[in-house]
């Protein structure tokens, strides 16, 4: 499954989203859930430590947009729009997180 | 006749503070809160702007919105002292949970510690938050 997050982790959807995650799922980061993705955010060991079983990826427009593109932690996949759709077309199913 | 009465017929100044807690660009909260900024400057209040939470993210530098099309607002907060809108309070412990420090913002900001932002929003005639 793809987990496609644009909620910014203040809310704590990605939170969930690690935990309702299964191994070998992939997670989009967009919109205002790109801080995810970037060095030095209190939830940066949560992802780092997620990535071992799951593939996360960021929306490469939506990190210049908040001006954070050179703050990706080391891991963590940018894509653009058109990767954007090849990531929901390779899932067998995809979820976007509300 | 009295006092009272020249005050309100010359308006009243309060101390107005904008209480922003959301990044901007996903939401349009960031956004209307500038609207609403320098409408009160307009007004000739004492305005203030503090940024907590996810809002330390509006003031962030290198925001390039040319790949999502979205209008770039960051220009705004560098034209607020044009407005006399100088008091841009920046909460410490926000900018520390996001891994960010002074040097990333865009504007000139007095970074507080949460007592001091606390004392600050406590001397206000009017807070709102955003």
């Amino acid at each position: 499954m793809l987990h496609i997050i644009n909620k910014s982790h203040s809310d704590r959807s990605i939170e969930t989203v690690l935990r309702l995650a299964t191994q070998g799922s992939a997670i989009l980061l967009i919109e205002d859930a790109v801080y995810a993705a970037t060095t030095g955010n209190v939830i940066a060991a949560k992802i780092q430590a997620a990535m071992a079983d799951l593939k996360i990826y960021a929306l490469k427009p939506d990190l210049d947009t908040r001006g954070m593109a050179g703050r990706v932690m080391e891991g963590i996949t940018l894509v653009d729009y058109a990767g954007f759709v090849d990531l929901v077309a390779a899932q067998p199913n995809c979820q976007s997180w509300l | 006749m009295s006092d009272d009465m020249d005050m309100d017929e010359g308006g009243t100044i309060k101390k107005f503070m904008f209480v922003n807690r959301k990044a901007p660009y996903g939401t349009v909260y960031a956004l209307e809160a500038l609207e609403v900024v320098l409408i009160s400057a307009a007004f000739e209040q004492d305005v203030s702007m503090a940024f907590v939470d996810d809002g330390v993210y509006q003031l962030m530098k290198g925001i390039n919105t040319e790949a999502t099309e979205l209008k770039n607002f960051s220009k705004t907060y560098r034209a607020l002292d044009g407005y006399d809108i100088e008091k841009l309070y920046v909460d410490q412990e926000s900018l520390a949970a996001r891994g960010l420090t002074e040097d990333d913002l865009l504007v000139d900001v007095t970074v507080m510690s949460s007592a001091e932002l606390a004392a600050m929003m406590a001397d206000q005639d009017v807070v709102i938050s955003h």
